[in-house]
């Protein structure tokens, strides 16, 4: 028998967030991409939340469209409501996020692939990775046909030797019913890479039209919507807006759960995934959490053209007749009808601390892999990992240096950092508290952070890196402008302070100063400062936000200064921690595990001490001296 | 590259003639202009490398004492930074407050072995020492564990791991409703907050306030007295106590259960746990649990092992020959005025090489007491910590950084700046209680969200 062979210059196994992203990135950078999927119609699914972004994973998907990525363009074509969460809290903390029309979402990315030069998307399930002197030379798929390839991304989501399951009933299959991959993870382990297994699950969805939302509270999006893109304007993506619905569970819904909890899978032992403490199943609620007397529940809408509903809020792997018995003690869900079961999934996926921060393996050179594969969980993380994967990919093919971000520059750079650095025993999420530079990496100037970046890796246009070059500019012109406005304690002065709740002057005010009170902000001021240009409104929003928070944002880049010091220094790759004298045995095999790249990264893995990071400094100076 | 400046006393920590207190750094010069006024009125920043001047070390208006002052300017010094050397009385009191000034100044207290760390990493020191200044850093570190071990059993380890509990309950409040706005609320947190916070910082005052008496560490050799009833435990102590050699302080139950007492004997500072005051007619064994008795005695530098001569050796003595087994002892041969049943030779037996016959009722042998612990110590074999007195600066430091950093907390309180502020610097402080009792914060905001607060989809 013949078997198929091709040659490309890079595989993506698997076509969700990750696999979607790295394919595109591979692609636009000109290199011959094939994308494999289980099924060409769940390229970029939705299996759970019909939402993307939420608080810092909003972050995450302004930051991969800064630097030039598709999730933050396909979230505007395709969202159904849109909201800026915390908008009432310091800019840090803004956090969009946007309903999506699940299908449409798919779709409209299965189009973008579709489109794309040098991409070509394949239905196949790979079940082998080839490897040649710790090199990997491509894949081998279930018909048995070879792709040859330099670069080979793992993006396999919740496919490898997937598993669902409620109840005591266990479905072999991916999420939504799809195939699972099944062979994949053996040639993985064979390989030396070694493997984990994790769990997380999903609500049930159910027929709006079974629904008496007169028994809820209607959620509506934000008057006016602020796009993911960087690239789109309001006006561009303005649309009716799809309303949410919340309710809350009551003592009956506990009750059930109570009476019910032993015939939870996870009690028989029939999981021995481990699950995200963030991503609690309404049963793991109830029991963690006692004295709570009700929990929300989000009814959200799947699509425009579809009456299924996402029940936020309560995921859950208990059986059928519990599942029914409990969303009907819900308010305005008394009648219910339930369309797709909830569920709890378990799958392969890796100890991420095998890979550089470059996201490619140790052990195999030219081997990335990105996204629940690496064991983080949720849409964005995976997107903004693929990207990542996808540029790494081109540059090692294209033999130039990889592009890292650390932790002072993006979220990207502290949800990669952590993965490859910390070893995570749950699924990752991103959080904001996890960023230690937060002030300095908001949603609202990913594009001053990044931009730059993605035009250097080959992403970003000429026209939009000149759209940058011009609103930078523009800011530190303005700033610069207002350090010489002065305003007087006159008559009109006074009225504007009063009218907008501020105390009147007594003497002549800096505006800079005005602009900090915290009643007060830059727009507010215009009618006083006649000599103000007009200035788009992200301009406007910039300047404003360095102005008021000046004090706290130059804290931050002092620290900044600092932690870059020991980012700089790095360690060379055959270290061999065995010769580093006085190191504590903990800190040797763990830094022999981890093998970090910079002293910073070594000082952040748990169990290596300030002392053993000081041995280390004067181990590498020996060596420099020596060589 | 830019260092920070770092401090430290570079003489043993023992009331001598003098003390060294040495900065190094890029701000050292500017540091000594704040803590040192020249007899000559001159700059600091102005004299000339390898020069000595005369004249006073002030913290703020207060005058601390006179000294001589060395300038040794980078890079044709130790560290190839800027050094300089405050020579003062070597008081052990006089050196901390020095340090502390300096501190204040801007220096931060160095790391166990710092100096020598940044003379290799500058290049000063050739590559055969570089094996050794690893060593040394890691020994010292492994001491300045050790003794953050011991600060841990106390109250201020309680006191320090309660108020770290209790902001990074409040930090992982306002990040749950930061992260999950839409089921918690954090409106009017601020000012329950603000009340939290000036409790903790009451709290922390009061710490810093009463650290000089030596209590966030006490230093000097612990020294614990062993024996089975009726030794003349409680004697010995009465005698080493009644010769009075500054008591420096009595503090019953501030750092642990047990009485403490301090005595110097030629300079050396002796904390002696009266263990014989909790149990005077009790069996060690019996009384305090086997478990308690070695807790006690692990945490010692040096054992007083009272014997009593008049009565053979019992099975008691077996037992505690092997509690501290390891450890540096002197057995006493009390009761030296009574016809003697146990000889010397029968405790080199048991393997215990330093032995002093002393009387506790005629008050006899206290001098050859004295002069074995100072041979001792000066040969090394009992040793206590200088960076004890570092660690004990760098533990003032880290409550004040904590305290400043709280206090840019009220600040924005204040100032009405949104919640998602008030984190870092909460963040900071409890960083900075961290050092004390050697904890980072790494996972534990996000495991005190998880376990605290109900999240999630």
């Amino acid at each position: 028998m013949r078997n198929l062979e091709e040659t490309y210059d890079v595989v993506v196994v698997g076509a969700g967030h990750a696999g979607c992203e790295a394919a595109l990135a591979c692609a636009r950078l000109g290199l011959e991409t094939i994308c494999f999927t289980v099924s060409m119609d769940s390229i970029a699914l939705m299996p759970c939340n019909p939402n993307i972004g939420g608080s810092s994973k909003g972050h995450l998907v302004r930051e991969v469209d800064a630097l030039g990525g598709e999730m933050g363009k396909n979230i505007d074509k395709t969202y159904l409501q849109s909201k800026m969460l915390n908008r009432s809290k310091g800019p840090a903390v803004h956090s969009l996020r946007a309903q999506a029309d699940k299908k449409m979402y798919s779709m409209e990315m299965t189009k973008v692939m579709e489109n794309t030069d040098h991409l070509t998307v394949r239905q196949g399930e790979v079940t082998d990775i080839l490897v040649e002197d710790k090199k990997i030379t491509g894949v081998k798929t279930y018909s048995g046909a070879v792709y040859h390839a330099r670069a080979v991304i793992l993006t396999t989501g919740t496919y490898l030797k997937a598993r669902c399951i409620y109840g005591d009933v266990t479905n072999e299959t991916g999420p939504n019913g799809l195939q699972a991959a099944n062979y994949l993870t053996e040639s993985l382990k064979a390989n030396g890479i070694s493997m984990r297994r994790f769990k997380t699950g999903t609500p049930a969805r159910i027929d709006r039209n079974t629904i008496d939302f007169d028994k809820m509270e209607e959620q509506f999006g934000d008057q006016k919507i602020v796009p993911f893109s960087f690239t789109n304007k309001e006006e561009d993506i303005r649309r009716d807006q799809i309303s949410c619905w919340l309710t809350y569970t009551t003592e009956e819904t506990h009750q059930i759960i109570r009476e019910n909890i032993d015939r939870s899978p996870l009690f028989s032992g029939a999981i021995e995934g481990t699950g995200p403490r963030y991503c609690p199943s309404i049963e793991d609620k109830i029991v963690k959490f006692p004295d709570k007397p009700r929990h929300q529940v989000f009814i959200e809408p799947e699509g425009e053209y579809t009456s299924e509903m996402y029940v936020g809020g309560m995921s859950s792997s208990l059986p059928e007749d519990v599942q029914y018995a409990m969303y009907h003690s819900v308010p305005g869900l008394e009648n219910a009808k339930i369309i797709r079961n909830a569920y709890a999934i378990e799958y392969d996926c890796i100890d991420a601390t095998q890979l550089k921060p470059s996201l490619e393996f140790k052990a195999i050179q030219g081997l990335f892999s990105a996204g629940q594969f690496n064991g983080s969980s949720g849409y964005e993380e995976a997107a903004a990992q693929g990207l990542m994967a996808g540029i790494n990919a081109a540059r090692m093919i294209q033999e130039k240096d990889p592009i890292i971000l650390d932790r002072s520059q993006a979220y990207i750079g502290v949800l990669i950092d952590d993965l490859v650095t910390k070893e995570t025993f749950e699924p990752y999420r991103m959080m904001t508290s996890r960023a230690e530079y937060r002030l300095l990496l908001r949603q609202d100037n990913a594009d001053l952070r990044l931009t730059k970046i993605g035009h250097e890796a080959g992403l970003i246009d000429d026209e939009r890196y000149e759209h940058l070059l011009k609103k930078e500019k523009q800011i530190e012109e303005e700033e610069k402008r207002l350090d010489h406005v002065n305003i007087g304690a006159g008559k009109e002065v006074q009225s504007l302070l009063e009218s907008l709740g501020s105390t009147a002057l007594k003497s002549g005010a800096s505006i800079k100063e005005l602009i900090r009170r915290p009643e007060l902000n830059y727009m507010a001021l215009a009618p006083i400062d006649p000599e103000r240009p007009a200035l788009p409104e992200d301009v406007q929003e910039q300047v404003n936000i360095n102005i008021k928070y000046e004090g706290y944002i130059r804290r931050q880049m002092s620290q900044v200064k600092q932690f870059k010091k020991m980012e700089k220094k790095r360690i060379p790759e055959d270290i061999d921690y065995e010769d580093v004298g006085s190191l504590r045995i903990e800190a040797r095999q763990k830094l022999s595990k981890i093998r970090p790249a910079s002293i910073g990264q070594a000082s952040r893995i748990s169990g290596v001490s300030p002392a053993d990071i000081s041995v280390l400094l004067i181990y590498l100076e020996q060596m420099h001296h020596r060589r | 590259m830019k260092t920070d400046t770092i401090a430290a006393i570079a003489t043993p920590m023992t009331n001598s003639s003098i003390g060294i207190i040495r900065i190094s750094g890029d701000d050292s010069l500017e540091i000594i202009e704040k803590v040192f006024k020249a007899k000559k009125k001159k700059s600091m920043k102005e004299v000339p490398s390898y020069t000595a001047h005369y004249g006073y070390a002030y913290d703020g208006d207060k005058m601390l004492d006179e000294c001589i002052v060395l300038v040794m300017k980078g890079p044709h010094s130790y560290t190839t930074e800027d050094v300089v050397e405050i020579n003062c009385h070597g008081g052990t009191m006089v050196m901390k407050k020095i340090l502390e000034a300096v501190v204040k100044a801007g220096a931060r207290p160095a790391e166990p072995g710092e100096f020598t760390k940044r003379a290799f990493l500058n290049g000063r020191i050739d590559l055969s020492e570089a094996e050794a200044v690893m060593d040394l850093i890691h020994s010292k570190n492994e001491f300045a564990l050790k003794s953050s071990l011991k600060q841990l059993q106390g109250v201020l380890g309680d006191k320090i791991v309660s108020i770290r509990k209790k902001i990074i309950h409040s930090v992982a409040f306002i990040e749950s409703a930061l992260d999950d706005p839409e089921h918690y609320s954090i409106d009017g947190f601020a000012d329950e907050l603000k009340e939290q916070i000036l409790e903790i910082m009451k709290e922390l005052k009061y710490f810093l306030d009463h650290a000089d008496n030596g209590r966030i560490l006490k230093e000097g050799i612990q020294t614990v007295i062993v024996g089975k009833p009726n030794a003349g435990k409680s004697s010995l102590l009465n005698m080493l106590l009644g010769e009075d050699r500054a008591i420096v302080t009595d503090i019953a139950g501030t750092t642990r259960d047990a009485l403490e007492e301090s005595i110097q004997i030629n300079g050396i500072t002796l904390n002696i746990i009266d263990t014989a005051g909790i149990r005077e007619t009790d069996d060690l064994v019996e009384r305090m649990g086997v478990d308690r008795a070695k807790k006690l005695l692990k945490r010692a530098d040096l054992i007083l092992y009272v014997v009593d001569t008049s009565v053979p050796l019992t099975s008691e003595d077996t037992q505690i020959s092997v509690l501290i087994h390891g450890k540096q002892t002197i057995a006493l041969m009390n009761k030296s005025d009574l016809e003697p049943v146990v000889k010397a030779q029968d405790l080199k037996d048991k393997g215990f090489e330093n032995i002093v016959e002393i009387s506790a009722k005629e008050k006899k042998g206290l001098d050859a007491l004295y002069d074995k612990i100072n041979t001792m110590f000066f040969r090394g074999e009992v040793t206590f910590n200088d960076e004890i007195y570092i660690t004990n600066v760098r533990h003032k430091n880290a409550v004040s950084n904590a305290l400043d950093s709280l206090n840019l907390v009220l600040n924005s309180i204040e100032k009405g700046m949104p919640e998602d502020f008030f984190s870092i610097d909460l963040l900071d402080a409890y960083e900075q209680l961290g050092f004390i009792i050697g904890e980072s914060v790494s996972e534990d905001l996000v495991n005190e969200i998880f376990s605290e607060f109900c999240m999630g989809k």
